[in-house]
């Protein structure tokens, strides 16, 4: 199906009330929207609500051999998938775009920032490693997949629980979840994605764009940031141009990056496995 | 303002003791909706059974391709997507049977030229997912108000090696000799759709499908009772 576009007076509705530092559902210029973080009855699997964006994720492990230049160390594999649930425009062969500086993007905040411990998932060098695959899926489009999709990412590795193996020389036993509890991963630390939206070639900005907001944004700045306010990536996307302070006072705005550590924190207290 | 609905059932046709989720002989797991819980799509439902969880989001009729339009009714589209990995050809056959089913029931001669999308996702699966796929689309459609001239539901049969038939079967339990699914509609609880993995005898088919029709009972009283709840609120 066709994106319904945009009328020309909802975009100066919306222009002109981001010029009056208003939006639309109330918010301030640097609130998130609210985030809810739900689990599912398997290991890693859990579904975070940022507003009304909905994001499923899903970690599945299994044994393979490794890739020949990184033999000692295990493989991560992301994939996001735009499903036609979300939004109408999301068919199969259209939106390939967006799909791929998505994935790309989670990648690199997750991958390239090494927050997994893949040293830690080689079972025999050179032969046997776990290869962890999250898969996200976007369950409803109300702006701002990214931030959302980072969330489910790191908090479904964090719920993850892979099982028990044990070597003797060359024979590799893998224990049932019966005979032996789950692992967990190992995680040194937990980035997520922050996102600003520009108005006006740079004039106006506002943290956590919803969809209508994202339809009248000039660019757009992704920052993925840990609680340690480690930057793991910096995206600027829109052809927008920022002066070095200006990125630099925005990354100490996600102050609220560490709010995320403890809310993640709260929900794997209660979710005694 | 959009209301979403919760509504809880546990189904028992033999009492059984609360620790175990089913007695003995033939019962359902313990099944919940929810409606309306997406903003974008025009209707959506999350369906579960036990530990089974199904979401399904469904646009239309909207506008359809020009290459798939169909003159006099409405292009009906099924899409199943699994948790982990793509879709394969065990989705595409599911698919198929889904839209079999939903063809059978909606008023596709209503809304000509026109396409229903229905959207299906795994959220986890514990066995019955066919039957859990259908209950979800068919709660779907109903929040998005597309005609249909009667509900649907879908019921699980196994049937282990000693012909014990058991309703609703978790994964082990779908480990059996015979895996039966149907799809019945409301009306007259008529078969409108049936597949079968396994190796059963004609009578066990009819047992079979006279225990499915029993169920589907309890799960149209369950249909009703949360759309009273959701519609007598607003």
């Amino acid at each position: 199906m066709k994106e319904t576009p945009l009328s020309n007076c909802e975009r100066r509705f919306l222009l002109r009330a981001i010029e009056e530092k208003k939006r639309l559902d109330g918010r301030q210029t640097y609130d998130y929207r609210n985030i809810r973080i739900s689990f599912g009855t398997d290991y890693g699997c859990c579904i975070v609500e940022l507003g009304k964006t909905r994001v499923l994720g899903q970690v599945s492990c299994e044994l393979v051999s490794p890739k020949l230049n990184r033999a000692t160390e295990g493989i991560l594999f992301f994939n996001l998938e735009l499903s036609q649930m979300a939004a109408p425009a999301f068919e199969p062969g259209r939106q390939s775009d967006l799909l791929v500086k998505l994935n790309r993007l989670l990648e690199r905040c997750l991958r390239n920032s090494k927050c997994i411990d893949t040293e830690s998932l080689c079972v025999i060098a050179g032969e046997k490693v776990w290869q962890i695959r999250v898969d996200l899926h976007l369950l409803n489009h109300d702006g701002n997949i990214i931030d959302a999709a980072s969330i489910a990412a790191i908090v479904a590795l964090c719920h993850f629980r892979r099982p028990d193996v044990s070597v003797q020389g060359e024979e590799v036993t893998l224990y049932t979840p019966e005979e032996r509890d789950p692992v967990p991963l190992s995680i040194h630390h937990m980035p997520i994605c922050v996102s600003f939206a520009f108005f006006q070639k740079g004039t106006y900005l506002l943290v956590d764009p919803s969809e209508r907001e994202e339809r009248v944004m000039d660019g757009l700045l992704v920052i993925a940031m840990n609680k340690h306010r480690e930057i793991c990536t910096i995206q600027s996307s829109g052809g927008i141009m920022l002066l070095k302070d200006q990125v630099s006072a925005l990354t100490s705005v996600p102050v609220r990056t560490g709010h995320f550590s403890e809310v993640f924190k709260d929900y794997l207290v209660t979710k005694r496995h | 303002m959009e209301v979403v609905m919760r509504a809880d059932a546990k189904v028992r046709v033999e009492s059984g003791t609360e620790s175990s989720p089913r007695g003995p002989g033939c019962s359902l797991r313990h099944f919940a909706c929810e409606q309306n819980l997406l903003s974008r799509p025009d209707g959506s439902a999350s369906f579960l059974q036990g530990d089974t969880s199904v979401l399904a989001g469904v646009y239309g009729p909207a506008e359809v391709k020009v290459s798939k339009e169909i003159f006099n009714k409405a292009t009906l589209e099924v899409i199943l997507r699994p948790k982990i990995g793509l879709p394969g050809v065990a989705e595409k056959s599911q698919e198929r049977l889904i839209r079999n089913t939903c063809e059978a029931v909606v008023l596709g001669a209503l809304h000509p030229r026109t396409s229903i999308t229905v959207v299906l996702q795994v959220v986890s699966d514990a066995g019955s997912l066919l039957a859990c796929c259908l209950n979800a689309a068919c709660m779907a459609l109903v929040d998005a108000g597309v005609p249909m001239r009667a509900l649907f539901c879908g019921v699980t049969c196994a049937l282990d090696s000693d012909g014990n038939l058991l309703l609703d079967p978790t994964a082990k339990q779908e480990k059996a000799r015979a895996v039966l699914t149907f799809a019945l509609d409301s009306v007259e609880q008529k078969l409108l759709m049936s597949t079968t993995k396994g190796l059963y005898s004609d009578a066990e088919l009819q047992q079979c499908l006279a225990a499915a029709q029993a169920a589907s009972q309890h799960i149209f009283r369950f249909y009703r009772e949360s759309l009273q709840r959701r519609y007598s609120k607003s």
